[in-house]
């Protein structure tokens, strides 16, 4: 994209950018809620899902943002005001900043920073902030209780899901998400370089433990506590309506897509396909669709083990990640950092 | 009192105090939570009022009665035909289970006798009503704990079901069927076979939540060893049904001298666990649905012929008297005490329903949990509230 905004002005070269992100932001949202919210999860409990809204029920998705503003917005008496109205932006604005990092071709990003996927990392935690926010200011105890599962969680979980990353910036030698892209299509296993390397194969602990981790960042079940509708009735979310309420719902499906889209780039090989020139100008057209792809393929277990899991007890959740998840991230790293050295 | 014991006592005394202290100023404030009336997990309108000590409860009070509909009174002023529309809609789940006790307390008042054909009818239907209710037990108890999957499978083979119920009494959920000295109707033409191929699938849908549900890791580490009830406590506090054969007690109303339907003539099981927790109460449940498939299906084979209904007088005049009858309903036991003056309408009904004392015992259960397992909890005891507030 730098290629192409090199001419214009500092203002269309913003403007471009921004719709570009929010296209980026929204469509795959959007897809995953459609494909997977709507239709597989209807198709595993044996129903149909919206049918009648477009064929297949394709418009469905219209039709709910369309009731999400019709509806009113409803502020609690007691509600912090300011911070109540500010949360859902704060939720949102993590997930346009990890978009940031992530590549979708040899010239396509938006931003190339040495620091990529710790930035993108850093970043991802803002939400909590805003979680926070939300469950604090909507002066509701359920709400309280919800925020405060959250943070718990995602500290909790912000610490796996890092280190195991950590086992790819190894192998990858950058903290440059770009390069550790080009690492993986130029890469070999012990040898053979006919697929490039791409690291869920030698790192596919850190791939289990950065799924169970980003799982749990979603707060998608079995990790739901925050949310865990017949306990908390939504929790965080339970004061918020209309227009709110669907600026945090699209918050959790952007960053499901988002994070899927992390995960395809850091061990699935992000827009690379094997067989063509990791330098190709034509991945400048595919790479957005083959990232998609692979977001999508990511997505689908993510969104599989939503469907069908029940949900853990919050101190069974902080069991599994400080007794299981990290110190077996720490092992997983010992393990890539002795295999880096002897090979 | 010597001086060492003196000095002992008042350090002893200073000690608690300092201690008492520190209390007092480090004291966190508890949070009061209401879990209702309105709330996702009560299904209905219940009040739990719970003191909260972060996300543990010190203690937790049911509050009943949002859904009083006076029942008992009302049946005062209803003639005996009419009082079985009313409590239908006691355990709005498994409706014909309602009806069988009052019926059976006003047949032991008028001393008169269903013909063989209607008994064997009516444990049937009384039967299936217990699956229409606990198979949604099934899918609910997966809801409560955050997946949502299993509701469906149930929901869509409970329809099954309900057809079946449908196509003898003609009402899905209030059949309103059950008569003194019989039933309204026999069977229609071909109902018998359908009906096996139904109880195929129950037990298909029994198969799939065994593996989606009982097998599951985390659906375990929800429910075992979480919510245990004694067996001498349930006993105290007058829980019934699965909820007490669940803690190992061997009751059950339908063998051990049940009156009235033909369960004794049939070759089944009453099952129990030994746990008493979460697990156990779902576990026995699943059982129990599979247990009366094999019910009905022994009825369907066995049914005898002859007349749906005894001779009784058109217009029902009970005499004068008491009767008490119970049954094992889905929910536990349900008992009607009828007193007759010999009117057209009873004097005075009091009905025993199972879910009242198997949610008293929750400020017992409830003391110590977390906050998720108020909610797995409260769904393994299963209630329903029309059952406990009548």
């Amino acid at each position: 994209m730098s290629v192409v905004l090199a001419d214009l002005a500092y203002w269309q070269e913003t403007t471009i950018r921004l719709l570009v992100g929010l296209i980026a932001v929204l469509l795959p949202a959007g897809t995953l809620v459609y494909l997977f919210l709507f239709k597989m999860m209807s198709f595993m409990q044996s129903r149909l899902g919206p049918m009648e809204a477009g064929p297949y029920g394709s418009l469905q998705l219209l039709a709910e943002v369309g009731k999400f503003l019709q509806k009113e917005d409803i502020l609690p008496k007691a509600a912090d005001r300011l911070i109540f109205k500010l949360a859902p932006f704060v939720v949102l604005i993590s997930t346009f900043l990890l978009i940031l990092v992530i590549p979708a071709g040899p010239d396509l990003w938006f931003i190339d920073v040495d620091t990529g996927i710790f930035l993108g990392l850093a970043v991802s935690s803002i939400s909590v902030i805003g979680i926070l926010m939300a469950g604090w200011a909507s002066s509701s105890k359920y709400s309280l209780l919800g925020a405060l599962r959250a943070t718990g969680q995602l500290i909790a979980y912000e610490l796996p899901m890092v280190l195991a990353v950590v086992g790819v910036i190894i192998q990858a030698g950058t903290l440059n998400v770009q390069e550790i892209v080009m690492a993986q299509a130029t890469g070999e296993i012990f040898g053979f370089g006919g697929i490039g390397n791409p690291y869920v194969i030698t790192q596919f602990v850190g791939f289990l433990i950065f799924l169970i981790a980003v799982q749990a960042e979603l707060t998608q079940p079995p990790f739901d506590m925050p949310v865990a509708e017949s306990e908390l009735v939504t929790g965080y979310l339970t004061e918020y309506s209309g227009l709110r309420f669907l600026m945090f719902f699209i918050g959790e499906f952007a960053t499901a897509a988002i994070f899927s889209a992390l995960a395809a780039t850091l061990f699935l090989g992000g827009w690379y396909v094997p067989g063509l020139e990791p330098t190709d100008n034509l991945f400048n057209v595919i790479g957005p669709i083959v990232l998609l792809g692979k977001m999508l393929l990511v997505a689908f277990f993510i969104f599989w083990f939503r469907f069908t899991y029940p949900r853990f007890r919050e101190d069974q959740l902080q069991q599994l990640a400080w007794k299981v998840l990290i110190p077996l991230s720490l092992v997983n790293i010992v393990i890539t950092g002795v295999l880096k050295v002897v090979f | 009192m010597s001086d060492t014991a003196d000095t002992k006592q008042m350090a002893y005394i200073a000690a608690q105090a300092a201690d008492a202290r520190v209390n007092l100023e480090i004291e966190t404030e508890g949070m009061t939570l209401n879990i209702g009336p309105q709330h996702p997990a009560t299904h209905g309108t219940l009040r739990i009022v719970v003191r909260l000590d972060g996300e543990q409860v010190i203690s937790a009070d049911p509050l009943m009665g949002y859904m009083h509909r006076g029942y008992e009174k009302l049946t005062e002023v209803r003639t005996y035909p009419q009082v079985t529309t009313l409590v239908n809609r006691i355990d709005w789940l498994g409706s014909f289970a309602n009806e069988v006790p009052f019926i059976l307390a006003a047949e032991q008042l008028m001393e008169v006798e269903a013909p063989p054909r209607a008994q064997w009818i009516r444990t049937a239907l009384f039967e299936m009503s217990r699956i229409a209710n606990v198979v949604l037990f099934l899918g609910d108890m997966g809801v409560q704990l955050g997946a949502v999957t299993p509701v469906f499978f149930a929901f869509r083979d409970r329809e099954f079901i309900l057809n079946q119920i449908e196509a003898v009494t003609g009402g899905r959920f209030h059949p309103n069927f059950d008569r003194i000295g019989g039933l309204k109707d026999d069977l229609p033409k071909g109902w018998i076979d359908e009906t096996r191929g139904v109880l195929k699938r129950i037990r298909n849908f029994c198969d799939e939540i065994e593996t989606l549900v009982v097998g599951n890791e985390i659906f375990q580490s929800r429910t075992r060893n979480i919510g245990v009830i004694p067996a001498d406590i349930g006993l105290s506090y007058g829980l019934s049904g699965a909820n007490i054969r669940s803690s190992g007690v061997d009751w059950d109303i339908r063998r051990d001298g049940g009156v009235g339907l033909v369960h004794n003539e049939l070759d089944w099981k009453v099952w129990t666990h030994p746990d008493g927790d979460s697990f156990a109460r779902f576990w026995v449940r699943l059982q129990e649905v599979r247990e009366s498939c094999t019910m009905i299906e022994q009825i369907l084979d066995g049914i005898p012929s002859g007349p749906v209904m005894a001779k009784v007088p058109r217009i029902i005049k009970v005499p004068a008297g008491e009767a008490y009858v119970e049954t094992e309903n889905p929910l536990g036991v349900m008992g009607y005490y009828v007193i007759s003056k010999g009117d057209l309408t009873p004097f005075r009904v009091k009905i025993r329903s199972a879910s009242f004392n198997n949610v008293s015992i929750t400020p017992w259960l409830l003391k110590g949990v977390y906050v998720p397992d108020v909610i797995s909890i409260l769904a393994s005891l299963y209630f329903i509230l029309g059952d406990i507030d009548r």
